[in-house]
């Protein structure tokens, strides 16, 4: 199957149940409610930056939507808000990307349970089935195209560093299909250790691996946020000429380096926080259209180089 | 051993006591395990390092024995740093156009780091001491505010210093004096006043007295008060100044700059032998227990003794080890 298409794969059956006709009575608003966690790093930021953004917009092109946005810094915040949004503000629709998938499971089953549309966007929930649309990043893909680049730029015999984000299934993902990427090409990880996704941590971690190995060709920071904190302990030990670094993400300052041809930062790879934007538009399409929505839409991750950079700079965004 | 540990007259120049010496002791420990298990772990670079990473919560640690001696606690600062981070860096935006790119500019950020970290330590101290509020609810609250302020202030996202500025001001971090760098300079300075004003001081014998019983304080006509605003405004500053440092390193604040920093600067100060009670302060021990708690990492980093998932293990294991070591001495003694 083609993950990166938009499959209508449960269309049949969800068709034939009868949900596919427009929710809308004649004149009356729907009500999309949003549940987002805070925007507490970089990545987060971006996210609720465009969800805004887009709730803006949709608005405005769509006077029959009506939005109801609500960030949580935390999991039992989260559901409070879920239950809120149901019980005070009668949503049609919830868009949400769960804080954590098992908590969350069953609070939005009952908002599907109660007739309402779900979209889940980014972390699954632990039970298949309920939502009606999945928009996710593809973390696979993540760190299988920082793992075909390497590979393919690298030579055999070559040192490498890695650095890994908070111990999560997510980061593993990304780093197993790092490793099978690369796996045959003879590049040797010296060493992996979580930077948790933090700039100072990153720091820390890089300039110890310096301080530890005389030879480092190239940095798999696998995060932008990580990659500033790595760049600034390279240039401190003034070994730039000696690697480059990849990231990951698409943060603007990154994006743009990429765009002037830094050569320490020959390219990186998305997993853009604009994916909310994705979720939003096209749960509003259900509601102002008959243009059938459900499925899963697996945002892919790819490689942005000095030719393609200017598509994925967005110099207005904060991240 | 017992002639020892018999409490003398306190004379400024009595040796420590051997329970004193514990946090030194895994220090050294922890020293001889790095240089063991890793050549580089003993080279100038590497050191420099090390003593520079500890450089910010060393001055907080700094602060924080005072406030914790006097039988106060603040869990803000690591917020409080993002704080003042964050303000100082859109300050030093705003300015730009009209100041230029030049080392006025520079004095007039670290102008409005200390004076933020003046206003936020006597915000803290105010409401333990005038309102009568628990410190560890009020620094709680504050930090929770800080830590919002930040995250607002960037939009979500990341402040970022302007790149010819930063240029300009990256030496404060990266270069030196006689090949030390100034993080390390003005972390040894803060820590030889601190201890100079914990051992030789007025100010320094409140803090203690406070500490181990107020009341007691209060009939000695100890303004407990005043001595109690001070440490927090004293703590503030100390904020101020370490974050003067560290905005040169990467150039930017964000929401999780100074993530746990407070649980960080509070270990170093119970590692170091202050009583997390109050009554008792010793400055020198915090420095050490900055240094165990910036070696581990270092040491885990150069050396793959464990997978990276137990390095916080670890970590505990340690700072638990260095208290034990300390007061498993004493009761012996």
């Amino acid at each position: 199957m083609e993950r990166r298409t938009f499959l209508a794969t449960t269309a049949a059956a969800v068709a034939a149940a009868g949900l596919a006709t427009p929710a809308l009575a004649q004149g009356k608003k729907a009500v999309i409610g949003v549940s987002i966690p805070s925007a507490t790093h970089g990545f987060m930021g971006g996210l609720n930056w465009h969800a805004q953004e887009t709730i803006k917009r949709l608005k405005a092109t769509y006077p029959n939507l009506d939005f109801v946005l609500a960030t949580a810094g935390a999991v039992g915040k989260q559901v409070n808000d879920i239950e809120d949004m149901m019980a005070t503000r009668n949503i049609d629709a919830l868009v949400v990307l769960p804080f954590e998938s098992e908590p969350l499971t069953s609070p939005v089953k009952a908002v599907k349970d109660a007739g309402k549309w779900v979209t889940v966007v980014d972390r699954g929930l632990s039970q298949e089935g309920i939502e009606d649309l999945y928009v996710a990043g593809d973390n696979t893909a993540f760190g299988r195209v920082a793992g075909e680049y390497f590979k393919a730029n690298l030579k055999s015999g070559a040192k490498i560093v890695v650095l890994r984000g908070i111990p999560t299934t997510l980061d593993n993902e990304r780093v197993d299909a790092f490793r099978k990427a690369i796996d045959g090409s003879g590049i040797e990880i010296l060493d992996m250790q979580h930077g948790n996704w933090n700039r100072d941590k990153a720091f820390s971690v890089m300039q110890d691996y310096l301080s530890k190995h005389k030879k480092i060709d190239a940095v798999w920071a696998a995060d932008d946020d990580m990659a500033i904190g790595v760049l600034e302990a390279i240039s401190q030990s003034g070994r730039q000429k000696e690697m480059w670094v990849v990231g990951g993400a698409g943060m603007k300052e990154i994006v743009k380096r990429i765009m002037d041809k830094d050569p320490q930062l020959p390219v990186d790879v998305t997993y853009p926080p604009a994916l909310i934007s994705t979720a939003l538009e096209i749960t509003a399409l259900r509601f102002v259209s008959d243009t059938p929505v459900y499925g899963r839409f697996i945002i892919g991750s790819t490689l942005i180089t000095p030719a393609n950079a200017a598509q994925f700079y967005f110099p207005n965004s904060p991240f | 051993m017992a002639d020892q540990a018999v409490s003398r007259p306190a004379s400024s120049f009595r040796l420590p006591s051997l329970s004193a010496l514990g946090p030194l002791l895994a220090l050294i420990l922890l020293v001889a395990l790095g240089a063991f298990l890793n050549d580089n772990f003993l080279s100038q670079g590497n050191i420099t390092n090390v003593l520079a990473r500890s450089a910010f919560i060393g001055m907080i640690a700094v602060g924080m024995t005072f406030v914790i001696t006097s039988g106060g606690l603040d869990l803000s600062v690591g917020s409080m740093a993002a704080f003042i981070a964050g303000v100082m860096i859109l300050a030093m935006n705003a300015l730009l156009p009209s100041m230029g790119v030049g080392v006025p500019l520079i004095l007039a950020g670290m102008g409005v780091a200390l004076a933020v970290g003046l206003a936020a330590g006597l915000a803290n101290g105010l409401l333990v001491t005038r309102a009568g509020i628990e410190p560890f609810i009020v620094t709680l609250g504050t930090m929770g505010i800080f830590r919002s302020l930040v995250t607002w202030l960037a939009d979500g996202g990341t402040i970022s210093l302007d790149f010819a500025v930063r240029q300009l001001y990256r030496p404060v971090y990266y270069s030196g004096l006689f090949g030390i760098a100034w993080p390390i300079l003005v972390f040894a300075l803060v820590a030889i006043a601190g201890q100079v004003a914990m051992r030789h001081t007025r100010f320094g014998r409140y803090c203690e007295a406070i500490g181990s019983n107020d009341k007691v304080a209060r009939y000695s006509a100890v303004s407990v008060e005043g001595v109690r605003l001070a440490t927090y405004v004293l703590l503030g500053l100390l904020v101020g100044l370490a974050t003067i440092m560290y905005v040169p390193r990467l150039g930017s604040a964000s929401g999780s700059t100074g993530m746990l920093w407070e649980l960080e600067a509070i270990a170093a100060v119970i590692i170091g032998g202050t009583a997390l009670k109050g009554g008792y302060g010793r400055v020198w021990g915090t420095v050490v227990g900055v240094l165990i708690l910036s070696l581990i990492d270092n040491i885990l980093n150069l050396a793959d003794l464990v997978s990276p998932y137990l390095n916080g293990a670890i970590q505990g294991v340690i700072i638990v080890l260095a208290v034990v070591l300390q007061r498993g001495k004493k009761s012996s003694a």
